[in-house]
């Protein structure tokens, strides 16, 4: 039998603020555990919570940039737990009125062809909860003799996206969340960095015979750490869903945490994080009525999201759609290539550039545009030289990885190296003829209709150059003179 | 609404409570009794009420994104039992409740 699976997501992102959500409490990362604490976020009795108004704004812009509706009555509630990484053992969050519900995105599936519409089920706001630290048991919960806690994150905004359980594939989920975080850095809401943590996702799935309406039995997996987790985790867990079914299995309802080492799921011991919750309205905390007006103005000042940005791309740098999709996949990749635009070279020699060499350095490193020695300045000016015949194409692949990995001037390299390309007419003509005269087989070859024998004679004008003849002259003074 | 032994051990487990079976026994008839006492408004028609979850009209209380001063280490963990390297201590997380 043939199976699909469902798919959807919930994201936290943790927002850009320079105070928490209810207090006023400092949001920096990496100081000394509780320091950037005070009685609110410590939960001491007799505080009383406020409401940071920058987050209200900042999950509305993002409810519009997502296409949702803005509640213009919200609240925030209770959710009680006992897990100590909250002080109170409750967080607040929201509950039946979240500030923002009903959008959704679309989704480029550039390889497969395809665009794909994710719904957005519900925007809310919450309280981030503090750091675990757990001693003993090899530092795991499991089997730590205790635990330390830190409340410096505790307290700070975390904005949760939930989506409506509208992917199919792994990959989908991937676009999406990709595509989802590319939006909240154009809205600069949050740094959205999955390594520090700013933006996490958790996933529910399930699996049914294709052509079934209803819904089977889902499994919510954690501890997916980057976008390639999120993809090999929901690879794996989908195929285990199907084993198990075809085998007659029932599928449990549970938490399972992702091992990217072991690339497996596990069942979470899950009697520990009994999800009853008993929210209700906190009284410390008066409703939301949003006014209208304000909601107006919020979406007047909607920056550029990556949907227009992209549509832009193809229509003002004539760029297709692959390069447009690949260019504004992130904000600073989207930046980075208008700079180098800007600086006068070619757009679709500097998008080929990015795309190709550029972005295969970045995988092999790991790393992202932001962090490499490599800038705007250096692909404009590597384009340039050689749009200009300075140097030739192969030259420039040459010089990449020294410029990518000393973020030396293409220029400076090319000078260091004496890599400047020869455009000299009568010096390569002295080269080709003694090419020519070296090699009289490939010669006849050539003369008696044999093509690739051209390839062949040029190679040798490229090698006694080291790759400096400009290969246009090159071809065409070999032709001239065996014709 | 009558509250069982069940329930009591529920809402005592959630809350991480160890319960005597006397004391079991004396908290589902008090918590059914205020249970009881709340069922009144049920007597009531409210079909044009909407839900209260706060009895002053008040709404949109915010404050301004600023940050003010923090607490020192020190201060923060002055209350907690146990410290070590700045964080407060808890004890084992997963695993049977100690006080249970
Ligand atoms: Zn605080």
């Amino acid at each position: 039998m043939e199976y699909e699976a469902v798919i959807g997501l919930e994201i936290h992102v943790e927002l850009l603020t320079e105070s928490k959500m209810f207090c006023d409490s400092t949001t920096r990362f990496g100081e000394e555990p509780n320091t950037q604490v005070c009685p609110v976020c410590l939960g001491m009795p007799g505080t009383l919570p406020v409401i940071n108004k920058k987050a209200i704004e900042q999950t509305v812009k993002t409810g519009l940039a997502l296409n949702c509706d803005i509640a213009l009555f919200s609240q925030f509630h209770r959710k009680n737990y006992f897990y100590p990484d909250m002080p109170k053992n409750y967080q607040i969050s929201q509950y039946d009125l979240p500030l923002a519900s009903g959008g959704y995105v679309e989704v480029e599936m550039e390889e497969e062809g395809y665009t794909t519409t994710v719904g957005i089920t519900r925007v809310h706001l919450e309280e981030d909860t503090g750091k675990l630290v757990h001693v003993g048991g090899a530092g795991r919960i499991a089997g730590a003799e205790y635990s330390l806690v830190d409340f410096n994150r505790a307290g700070v905004p975390l904005m949760e996206i939930v989506t409506e359980p509208d992917m199919r594939i792994p990959v989908e989920a991937k676009a999406f969340a990709q595509k989802l975080r590319a939006i909240i850095q154009s809205l600069g809401v949050s740094d959205v960095s999955m390594e520090k943590g700013s933006m996490r996702l958790d996933v529910n799935c399930s699996v049914r015979p294709k052509g079934v309406e209803e819904f089977g039995v889902k499994t919510e997996i954690k501890n997916l750490n980057s976008f390639r987790s999120l993809e090999r985790g929901l690879a794996y867990e989908i195929k285990r869903q199907i084993e198990a079914v075809e085998a007659g299995e029932e599928i449990v309802q549970e938490t399972r945490h992702w091992d990217e080492t072991t690339g497996r799921t596990s069942t979470l011991r899950t009697k520990e994080y009994a999800h009853d919750y008993r929210y209700f309205p906190d009284p410390d905390l008066v409703p939301m009525e949003l006014d209208p007006a304000w909601i107006e103005e919020i979406t007047s000042t909607l920056p550029e999201l990556p949907d227009e940005r992209r549509r832009r791309f193809m229509e003002e740098y004539g760029l297709p759609s692959h390069d447009a999709t690949l260019l504004t996949a992130t904000k600073a990749s989207a930046d980075f290539y208008e700079e180098a635009v800007s600086l006068g070279a070619n757009a679709k020699n500097v998008s080929n550039w990015m795309i190709v060499e550029l972005a295969s350095y970045l995988n092999a490193e790991n790393l992202e545009i932001d962090e490499c020695a490599v800038t705007p300045r250096h692909i404009a000016e590597l384009v340039k030289m050689i749009d200009a015949g300075t140097i030739s194409g192969k030259i420039a692949k040459d010089i990449f990885g020294e410029m990518f990995e000393t973020g030396k001037l293409p220029s400076i390299i090319v000078e260091e190296r004496g890599l400047i390309q020869i455009s000299d007419e009568s010096e390569i003509a002295a080269i080709v003829e003694a090419v020519i005269e070296e090699n009289p087989k490939s010669v006849e070859d050539y003369r008696g209709g044999k093509q690739q024998a051209l390839g062949f004679l040029v190679g040798q004008v490229m090698r006694l150059t080291k790759g400096r003849a400009n290969p246009a002259l090159v071809n065409k003074l070999l032709k001239e003179k065996l014709s | 609404m009558a509250i069982s032994i069940k329930d009591v051990e529920h809402i005592a487990w959630l809350a991480r409570l160890a319960l005597t079976h006397e004391e079991k026994e004396k908290f589902a008839g008090q918590l059914s009794n205020i249970l009881e006492h709340a069922g009144k408004i049920s007597e009531l028609n409210l079909k044009n009420v909407a839900p209260t979850s706060h009895a002053v009209p008040v709404s949109n209380v915010f404050r301004d994104d600023v940050s003010g001063p923090c607490l020192e280490q020190d201060e923060a963990l002055a209350n907690a039992p146990k410290r070590e390297d700045g964080g407060f201590v808890v004890p084992k997380i997963v695993g049977e409740p100690a006080a249970m």
